[in-house]
C-alpha cells in the first residue's frame, strides 16, 4: 500500500498572502524511498509550500494528504504528529535560551537529540551553551537533530546545505541515503544544482507558485534496486534551469510587462562618468566575499541573487548598517568608514530596504514618514524648513502617491507604501541610491512608475544599485547587472543583453554559454 | 494633527456602533474629552455646589499644574516607547535641593532644583539609549536609586532647610488678579505652548513620534536615534523638576514623599488624553485635558469623602480601562 500511495503528497493547494498569489493549484507528490528536489526561482512558492505542508500556514485551498489520507493541520504540532519532520529556512530556535531549554520547549528526550548530533560530529555541544553565542552552521545541524530525534517519516529541509561546511553537508547527504534504504522520504529544497543531481531521485519545479516540471528519470528502476545515490545524475544542470523559467518566460514577453519610457541608456559614454561608489574586496563573516565593484554617476546597476547568497548581508555593508570585516567603501573616490547607517547618509548614501517593516512609520502621515531625513543632524532639529510641505507635495507629485488615507501609511497599499519608502530620499537628497528589491509584491502599473522614476534619477546623475528579484527587471531598468553566488560576484553581463535563462544560469555558479 | 474621518469610519464599519464611536472618539480626542470633562465638572457642582465658583477652579488648576507638567514628561517618553518611572523622585529631589537652598536665595534654589532634573534624566537617557536598558527597569531603578541616596543626603550634605523660600512659595501655592489666577498655572501654560510647539512645530518633535512607531525605520533613514532619545528624557527630567519645586512651593515644607502619590496619575493623565503606551500615538493637548480630568475627579472625590486609598484604586482603575480599550481599538484595526 505504501508504494502504491504517495507517502505526502497535495492536490490542488493554493495560497495568497493578501493580494499576493503565492501557490496556485500545486500538486506535489513524495513517494516512500526517495529524495525529492524542489526546485524554482525566488518567490517560486518553494517555501509556502513547505509551510503548508509542515502545519505552519494552513492551505486556501486543497488538501494535504499523508498515505492517502487528507490532513488538516492546525499547527506544526499536528504535522509532526504523522511523522513530518521540518527544517525551516531560518533557525526556529529561541535564541535567549540554552540548547537545552530549547529542547525541553519542543518536548524532546536529550539521549534522542544528543545520538544524532553524533551522526554529524557535534557530540561535544555544550547543551548548556545560549543559542545565540552559537554559529549558523552549528545551528542548522541543532534545529535538524531535533528534528531527527521526533523519528519523522518524511524529511522536509529548506535550504539546509546553504549554511553548513562541506563535511556536514556529506553527512547530510550520508543521512538521506540512509533514509532513502530504510523507505522513508525526504524534500530537499535548495540552489544547489549538483546536490539535486548527486542525491535525489525526483524533482519538482515551480515558478510564480504553479507547477512547470517534473523531473522523473526512470525512477521505478533506480528505487527498486535501493541504489545508494539519487537518479538525478543524468540530467543536465542547464535543463534544469531552464525548466525554472518555465513555460511562463513566452507569456511573459507576450503579456503587457510594463515598458519604462526612457530606455536604458546602453551607449558606451556612461562608462566614462565619474565613479560615485566603488567597494574593494569587502567581506563579512563568510557571506560576502571579497567583492569589489564600481558605481558610476547615472547609472543603473542590477544585482541579481538566488535567495540566502549573502545579498541582505552587502546591502547591509554598504548602506552603513554594519561594518566590513575587511575591504574599503568609497565615496566619490575617498575611502569612509561608516559606524552607522547616518554616516553612510550624510555621505549621499542611501537605502531603500526591502521589508517595508524596515523603512515605515506606520501609524503616522505620509508628509511625517517623507521628512524624516530632513531632522538628522541635531542643528536641524529646532525648525522645520519653510519649504517642507512644498518639498512633501512635490515628492507625493512626483511618485503620484494616493493620499486618500494619508493620515496612516499603514493604510495605504503596498505600491503607495514602497512609494513613500522611495519618496523619502526624493524629499531629503542623495546621491547613490542602494535599492533592495523595491518592486516586490507591488501591482504591475506601480512597478512601471517605479521604473520610470528610477531612469529619471539616474538621469539626472544619481548612482543607483538595484538588487531584484524578478529578472525581467534588469533588462527594462538597468545598464549593466552582477551576479552574486555564495557571497561572490560571479559574472557581469550587459543588461541589455542579460535574458532571464543566462542570469538564472549565472545565479546558480554555472557558467552561462557564450 | 489632522486626520481624515473617512478610513476611520471605513475601518470601523463591520464593528458596530460602539466600534464606530470608539474610532471615532481615537481619531478626536480632545472633544471627548472636553464633554466628560464638563460633565465631572457639573457633577461635583451637584456634589458641592460650593465648588462651582473662582477658588473652586483655582483650587483645582493649583492641583492640575504640578500634575500637567509631570504627566508632560511622561507624554514625552511615552510617544517614544518609553516611560519615566523616576519622574516623582526628581520632582522630590529637586524640591528637596531647592529647598535646602532656599536661604541661598530663589534664582540659586530653583537653578540647583533643576539640575537634580537635567542629571538624573541624562542618566536615564544614556541608560536607555546608549546601554540599552529597558526603559521601565532603568527609571524604576533609578527611582530606588534616587530614594536611597536623598534619604542617605537628608541626614548629611542636605541638612538645613525643608522649608521652601517666600518666592518659590509665591510661584508654587500663590495667586494674582484679585486672588483669582495662580502664578504656578502661568507656568504651566508657558510650559504646554513650549510642549505643544516642540511636538507639532519642531524637527525634534518629528521625529519623537518617529522613534516611537518604527525605531528602526527613523535609524535607516539616517538619524542617530540615541540623540533623541537622550534630549527626550532629560527634558522630561527638567519637567520634573519644575513640577517639583512648584508642588513644593504650594506645600511650604517639603519631604520625602513629596511627589510619590504623582506616578499613577502621571501616566493616567497622558493615557486619558490619548497617548499611547506603545508609542507614537497621541500629544500633549490631550494630556493638558487628562490632567484637569484626573484634578476634578480628585476633587469630587474629596468632597464624597472619599479617602486617598479609594482615589488610587481609581486611577488604577481607569488607566486599566483605557489600556484596555486602546488596545481593542488598535486590534481592530
Amino acid at each position: 500500500m505504501s508504494k502504491s500511495q504517495p507517502l505526502l503528497a497535495t492536490d490542488k493547494v493554493a495560497k495568497s498572502y493578501g493580494p499576493v498569489v503565492a501557490l496556485r493549484e500545486v500538486e506535489f507528490a513524495v513517494r516512500r524511498g526517495e529524495v525529492h528536489a524542489l526546485l524554482g526561482a525566488n518567490g517560486a512558492g518553494k517555501s509556502t509550500l513547505v509551510k503548508i505542508l509542515a502545519g505552519v500556514h494552513p492551505a486556501d485551498a486543497g488538501v494535504v494528504q499523508v498515505e492517502g489520507q487528507a490532513m488538516q493541520f492546525h499547527d506544526p504540532v499536528d504535522a509532526m504528529a504523522v511523522g513530518i519532520g521540518t527544517v525551516f529556512q531560518d533557525p526556529a530556535l529561541i535564541p535567549d535560551l540554552t540548547v537545552g531549554q530549547n529542547l525541553q520547549l519542543s518536548e524532546i528526550e536529550e539521549s534522542d537529540f544528543t545520538s544524532w548530533l553524533e551522526w554529524f560530529d557535534l557530540q561535544d555541544l555544550d547543551l548548556d551553551a545560549l543559542v545565540r553565542e552559537l554559529p549558523l552552521e552549528t545551528l542548522r545541524v541543532v534545529d535538524l537533530a531535533r528534528a531527527l530525534a521526533r523519528d519523522p517519516q518524511v524529511l522536509l529541509l529548506d535550504e539546509i546545505t546553504a549554511a553548513l561546511t562541506a563535511d556536514q553537508a556529506e553527512r547530510v547527504f550520508a543521512l538521506l541515503n540512509e533514509w532513502r534504504k530504510q523507505d522513508r522520504a525526504a524534500v530537499l529544497i535548495t540552489h544547489r544544482l549538483a546536490e539535486v543531481r548527486r542525491i535525489c531521485d525526483r524533482a519538482t519545479i515551480l515558478r510564480d507558485g504553479r507547477n512547470v516540471a517534473l523531473f522523473e528519470p526512470n525512477s521505478a528502476a533506480s528505487a527498486a534496486s535501493g541504489a545508494s545515490t539519487g537518479t538525478m545524475q543524468d540530467i543536465d544542470e542547464h535543463e534544469l534551469v531552464e525548466a525554472m523559467l518555465g513555460a511562463d518566460v513566452s507569456e511573459l514577453e507576450e503579456s503587457d510587462e510594463p515598458q519604462p519610457t526612457s530606455q536604458p541608456q546602453s551607449d558606451p559614454s556612461t562608462s566614462s562618468q565619474e565613479v560615485a561608489f566603488a567597494v574593494q574586496g569587502l567581506n563579512s563573516g563568510g557571506l560576502v566575499r571579497d567583492i569589489s565593484f564600481d558605481l558610476r554617476r547615472g547609472e543603473i546597476l542590477g544585482l541579481v541573487a538566488l535567495e540566502g547568497q549573502g545579498q541582505e548581508r552587502l546591502f547591509s555593508l554598504l548602506s552603513g548598517d554594519r561594518q566590513p570585516s575587511e575591504g574599503n567603501i568609497l565615496v566619490a573616490g575617498s575611502q569612509r568608514r561608516w559606524r552607522a547607517p547616518s554616516d553612510a547618509v550624510a555621505d549621499g548614501v542611501v537605502l531603500i530596504p526591502g521589508d517595508r517593516l524596515l523603512t515605515l512609520l506606520p501609524n503616522l502621515s505620509v508628509r511625517q514618514n517623507l521628512v524624516v531625513p530632513l531632522f538628522s543632524r541635531i542643528r536641524q532639529w529646532l525648525r522645520i524648513p519653510a519649504d517642507e510641505r512644498q518639498r512633501v507635495m512635490n515628492a507625493i507629485d512626483r511618485l503620484s502617491i494616493d493620499t486618500r488615507a494619508a493620515s496612516q501609511v499603514r493604510r495605504l497599499s503596498g505600491g503607495n507604501q514602497q512609494k513613500v519608502a522611495i519618496g523619502r530620499w526624493l524629499v531629503a537628497g542623495f546621491r547613490t541610491l542602494l535599492c533592495f528589491d523595491p518592486t516586490r509584491g507591488i501591482d504591475v502599473q506601480t512597478k512601471l512608475e517605479i521604473y520610470t522614476l528610477l531612469r529619471e534619477l539616474a538621469a539626472g546623475g544619481a548612482a543607483i544599485l538595484l538588487y531584484t528579484s524578478e529578472l525581467a527587471e534588469i533588462q527594462l531598468v538597468c545598464d549593466r547587472v552582477l551576479i552574486m553566488h555564495d557571497g561572490r560576484i560571479v559574472d557581469e553581463q550587459n543588461a541589455a543583453h542579460a535574458t532571464e535563462a543566462s542570469l538564472l544560469t549565472a545565479a546558480h555558479g554555472l557558467e552561462v554559454p557564450v | 494633527m489632522s486626520h481624515s474621518p473617512l478610513p476611520a469610519q471605513a475601518a470601523a464599519e463591520p464593528a458596530g456602533l460602539a466600534a464606530r464611536a470608539a474610532a471615532r472618539i481615537a481619531e478626536h480626542p480632545t472633544i471627548a474629552l472636553t464633554g466628560i470633562l464638563a460633565i465631572l465638572v457639573l457633577v461635583t457642582g451637584f456634589v458641592e455646589p460650593n465648588y462651582l465658583s473662582v477658588s473652586g477652579a483655582r483650587n483645582t488648576l493649583l492641583q492640575a499644574a504640578p500634575l500637567g507638567i509631570l504627566a508632560g514628561a511622561q507624554t514625552i517618553l511615552m510617544l517614544t516607547g518609553g516611560i519615566d518611572l523616576s519622574v516623582t523622585m526628581i520632582a522630590t529631589g529637586s524640591a528637596y535641593v531647592a529647598a535646602n537652598q532656599s536661604p541661598e536665595g530663589a534664582a540659586i534654589a530653583i537653578l540647583l532644583g533643576i539640575v537634580v532634573g537635567l542629571v538624573v534624566g541624562s542618566a536615564n537617557g544614556v541608560g536607555v539609549s546608549v546601554f540599552r536598558v529597558n526603559p521601565l527597569i532603568m527609571t524604576l531603578a533609578m527611582s530606588g536609586i534616587l530614594l536611597g541616596l536623598f534619604t542617605a543626603w537628608a541626614q548629611t550634605i542636605l541638612q538645613g532647610s525643608t522649608q521652601m523660600g517666600p518666592f518659590i512659595k509665591l510661584i508654587g501655592g500663590g495667586s494674582f488678579f484679585g486672588n483669582r489666577i495662580p502664578y504656578s498655572v502661568v507656568v504651566w501654560a508657558l510650559i504646554a505652548g513650549g510642549l505643544i510647539w516642540l511636538l507639532r512645530r519642531t524637527g525634534w518633535g518629528r521625529l519623537i513620534y518617529a522613534i516611537g512607531d518604527n525605531e528602526i525605520a527613523v535609524r535607516l533613514a539616517g538619524v542617530r536615534v540615541w540623540q533623541v532619545r537622550i534630549t527626550a528624557y532629560i527634558v522630561a527630567g527638567v519637567l520634573g523638576s519644575i513640577s517639583g519645586i512648584l508642588l513644593g512651593g504650594r506645600t511650604g515644607a517639603v519631604d520625602l514623599q513629596l511627589a510619590n502619590a504623582f506616578l499613577l496619575p502621571s501616566v493616567a493623565a497622558a493615557v486619558i488624553g490619548g497617548t499611547s503606551i506603545f508609542g507614537g500615538v497621541g500629544g500633549y493637548a490631550g494630556t493638558i485635558l487628562g490632567a484637569l480630568i484626573l484634578s476634578v475627579l480628585n476633587s469630587m472625590l474629596t468632597f464624597l469623602n472619599v479617602g486617598q486609598a479609594i482615589q488610587q484604586v481609581v486611577y488604577g482603575t481607569i488607566v486599566l480601562a483605557l489600556a484596555w480599550g486602546y488596545a481593542g481599538l488598535t486590534r481592530r484595526a
